[in-house]
């Protein structure tokens, strides 16, 4: 595994490098008919080694965008990202991050296990390695028994905990995650969330995390980016402090201060002043 | 999704359909007493079918081996063009008028030309029929499979870096196949029409078209009933065996039903 988090669980202080540094970054999309989108203005974000950060914001807010930006799928227009002191092209090149989308896009005619040693396979690992640490991973997920079984004999939970490993295979220090879980059922959902939390606590990984859904942000991150849109901006960066990984079972999403981190989310990102009516009832989704 | 229908009900349906149409066609022969020349009974094709199995046998074997190297030159020359037509897609944008034009002409009337052109001794005109027939299901389906690959796919390949040669492999190629084989099994059932058909317009004797014609023009209607059972046999056995090898190749993924 990678380096271990901070004890804390808090962002770690500028010691040596940031996970991901964005500076001064903004994405144009150029439409043919000449209005082009500003996806993306001027937005800064620091990433501590080891740190949870979600993203959220209503659609058309640039959350993917700059998920996207970070693992260099696209490249921004103007401004600089870094992945551990590196370009993001470069990080791409080296494998720094791992990555999982919300479709969870495995290769139909590749075993479970196969699909898990695709990125190794790539990269030239031996056999031998491969098999071996997709073993470890089938375990970390939950899944050993399912290693020779094919995508479409395995639910869409299943499928995304492949996704997951798949992701983690190369132990990288970054995970960037597009809605990975935005087309499971609530409890599925649930499930997962906390499974990832671990998996975090034990990787050791910082996460990106992009999401639509404010309890989802708060269960699982040490921050909350709250993102508005047109153009897409960061609105609020909000800390949510509920303890490390092993304390975070399913009596949290029942805490006061679970429910007081969601309003807070949820407050900034309707842009409502603390305490107006409209904030009494949580939004679940 | 597959049908949970029981076996017995899958399989004895069609079978139990299949006989009561033969027992009327029977029935109708003998009662309405149809002349032979019209239509011959179930039964004395079936004697006719027995008793000349073994010239029905070898004529099978002559279509059936014009059928094979015409499917099996078409479906690589079809595969081969369209992996071109893939990455240069300036062939593609050449060649698209005159596939478009080669799928709409009805490919046999192509074989007295052929004939004249390769000798009208030699199975070559028969077997350039069918390549040509197999060609265009093959070169169009594997096409669109080629052009398939998922925006998903697409982005995990350039995360781990991975590439063109190797994207193409791990993602593209193996996408495709699903669709190489639609077009296969439309080509199997086509690569036999073709060879068969190709027949009537000259060459050597020996295979069924040429048998079907001969019996025929003899009045022996029976036999030449035969000729066209054995080459409906040999269209089954064209198209389950390209099944089979599908079924043996991608096992695990629902195939694509053909349009």
């Amino acid at each position: 595994m990678s380096t271990a988090p901070s004890e804390q669980g808090q962002p770690v202080a500028s010691t040596g490098t940031a996970a991901v540094s964005v500076a001064g970054v903004s994405k144009v999309f150029a439409s043919r008919k000449g209005a082009d989108v500003t996806a993306l203005e001027a937005v800064d974000l620091t990433i501590a080694p080891g740190e949870f950060v979600s993203l959220i914001g209503p659609s058309g807010c640039g959350k993917s965008t700059l998920l996207r930006l970070i693992a260099d799928l696209d490249s921004p227009t103007s401004g600089s990202i870094e992945v551990f002191g590196k370009t993001a092209r470069q990080a791409r090149i080296d494998q720094a991050y791992g990555i999982a989308f919300q479709q969870a896009g495995l290769l139909p005619w590749r075993t479970v296990r196969s699909n898990i040693e695709l990125p190794l396979e790539l990269h030239r690992v031996g056999k031998p390695a491969r098999a071996a640490r997709s073993s470890e991973l089938l375990a970390l997920v939950g899944l050993s028994d399912f290693a020779d079984k094919y995508p479409d004999q395995l639910s869409g939970g299943m499928q995304q905990r492949v996704a997951i490993a798949r992701s983690l295979a190369e132990s990288p220090g970054l995970l960037l995650m597009d809605e990975p879980f935005g087309a499971l059922d609530e409890m599925t959902r649930e499930r997962m969330q906390t499974e990832l939390v671990r998996i975090c606590a034990e990787t050791g990984a910082a996460v990106v995390f992009v999401t639509h859904s404010i309890p989802e942000a708060v269960f699982l991150s040490n921050r909350v980016v709250v993102m508005s849109p047109r153009p897409g901006r960061i609105r609020d960066v909000i800390a949510v402090d509920l303890g490390r990984a092993e304390g975070r079972g399913e009596g949290l999403r029942e805490a006061d201060s679970f429910f007081e981190a969601v309003v807070a989310v949820r407050e900034s990102l309707h842009g409502e002043p603390a305490g107006a009516p409209a904030a009494r009832g949580v939004d679940q989704r | 999704m597959k049908q949970t229908a029981s076996l017995p009900r899958t399989i004895l349906a069609p079978v139990l359909l299949g006989v009561l149409a033969v027992a009327l066609w029977q029935l109708a022969v003998v009662v309405l007493e149809i002349k032979p020349f019209v239509l011959p009974s179930p039964v004395s094709i079936a004697t006719e079918f027995s008793s000349s199995v073994s010239s029905v046998w070898t004529a099978s074997l002559v279509t059936g081996a014009n059928a094979l190297i015409g499917l099996l030159i078409g479906a690589i020359v079809g595969i081969i063009a369209a992996i071109i037509a893939t990455v240069l897609p300036i062939t593609d944008e050449l060649s698209a008028p005159l596939v478009a034009a080669a799928s709409v002409i009805p490919i046999v009337a192509l074989a007295p030309v052929f004939y004249t052109m390769f000798g009208a001794d030699k199975e070559t005109a028969r077997q350039l029929v069918a390549a040509l027939a197999v060609f265009i299901p093959v070169y169009l389906n594997t096409l669109r499979g080629l052009r398939q690959a998922r925006p998903v796919h697409r982005d995990l390949m350039r995360a781990y870096g991975a590439s063109a040669w190797q994207a193409t492999r791990a993602v593209t190629l193996p996408g495709a196949v699903p669709f190489l084989f639609i077009g296969l099994r439309i080509a199997s059932s086509l690569a036999v029409i073709s060879a068969l058909i190709g027949e009537y317009f000259g060459g050597p004797i020996g295979g069924l078209g040429k048998s079907i014609t001969s019996a025929a023009a003899s009045s022996n209607y029976s036999l030449a009933y035969a000729y066209v059972l054995g080459a409906i046999l040999l269209g089954l056995v064209f198209y389950v065996v390209t099944l089979g090898v599908e079924k043996l190749v991608s096992p695990h993924r629902a195939s694509a039903s053909a349009p």
